[in-house]
């Protein structure tokens, strides 16, 4: 390549790099000076799944931060969803888009699954909450939830919404890293009335 | 040619700076954390943890299980020592599971004087936060 071809082409990514970057000004100052814009507070697909160098809190000037992966390439081929990080972790999980070892050192080593549902009866007019034993065992061990977190006794627990907002019971893990408390129906799934056939 | 430069370089430079004034940590990916217990002290960028591109390679199980790791950001202790000695990200990042220590830019790769943090979790996007203990229990068991 002749060098004035390096140059231009130099000086193309360059422009590249302005352009792209004034968009991002102008979209940012129109959403600015328009109060009764639509969803004023959601993000817009488009800017879900942020590689590392724009994602806010990795330093674009790291070296390191050009050679991480996207998020994006990775959960392309992943069952999707609609909050955290939009991919279902438990459906990718059963049809083989991932496969995780369950030890540091072994790959073929096996979970111990509990195949066994909870049901707590909740007090307000939401559906029954369906606690899965068997898609939590798939992830975790007995001991990282029992006895710390959940005393293993029926009525030993006390749960409440709030305590769950604060990051305690459920909320150490769902909100943080397992699907947000949005996804309220994959929690409380059991009609009331169908607890009362049982 | 030297004003060509002049101009070509205050464009990156204007352009580099907008990018960085319109990065926003809500764009962070679910579950991404931030630890920067020492680092700053330390004068090195805070790390960032990808719990997503961990968890497509192991179970929760593997970490916070086997390798002692506490469901709490920043609630580990961890420094540099425990993990050249196994400890921890040291279990795996030896250079024969994933990659090895002295690449130090791939996991210290956070904006400098980012707080240590889950980030896009629950309480971090309420509008109003509420804080820790400002919720009084009932009895235990009333509602079971």
């Amino acid at each position: 390549m002749t060098s004035l071809a390096k140059k231009a082409g130099f000086v193309g990514f360059i422009a590249l790099f302005v352009a792209a970057s004034m968009f991002a000004a102008m979209r940012y100052a129109e959403a600015q000076s328009n109060p009764n814009s639509f969803n004023r507070l959601l993000k817009p697909a488009s800017e879900r799944n942020a590689p590392p160098a724009t994602d806010g809190i990795h330093d674009p000037t790291s070296d390191g931060t050009a050679l991480l992966q996207t998020p994006l390439e990775a959960f392309d081929p992943l069952a999707k969803s609609n909050s955290g990080n939009y991919v279902n972790w438990n459906q990718a999980l059963d049809d083989g888009g991932i496969a995780p070892w369950y030890s540091v050192s072994n790959p073929n080593a096996a979970p111990i699954v509990l195949d066994m549902n909870i049901v707590r009866e909740v007090k307000g007019s939401m559906p029954n909450v369906v606690y899965p034993h068997k898609q939590h065992t798939e992830w975790l061990d007995c001991a990282n939830c029992h006895p710390a977190i959940f005393i293993p006794m029926k009525g030993a627990n006390q749960i409440s919404m709030a305590s769950i907002l604060l990051g305690e019971k459920c909320g150490v893990c769902h909100g943080k890293v397992a699907f947000p408390v949005s996804e309220c129906r994959r929690c409380h799934s059991q009609p009331k009335e169908a607890a009362a056939r049982q | 040619m030297q004003a060509a430069k002049i101009i070509l370089f205050t464009l990156l430079a204007a352009s580099a700076a907008t990018a960085v004034t319109y990065l926003n940590p809500a764009d962070a990916e679910y579950g991404d954390v931030v630890m920067n217990e020492f680092s700053d002290d330390a004068g090195m960028r805070p790390v960032v943890f990808p719990h997503w591109f961990h968890r497509i390679r192991f179970r929760c199980k593997v970490c916070h299980g086997d390798l002692g790791f506490a469901f709490k950001a920043g609630g580990n202790g961890i420094n540099m020592l425990k993990i050249i000695d196994g400890e921890y990200c040291g279990a795996c990042h030896d250079g024969n599971v994933a990659w090895s220590i002295e690449n130090c830019d791939l996991c210290h790769s956070g904006m400098p004087n980012t707080p240590t943090q889950v980030h896009n979790s629950t309480s971090q996007k309420l509008v109003a936060p509420v804080a820790p203990g400002s919720v009084t229990q009932p009895d235990a068991g009333s509602e079971d």
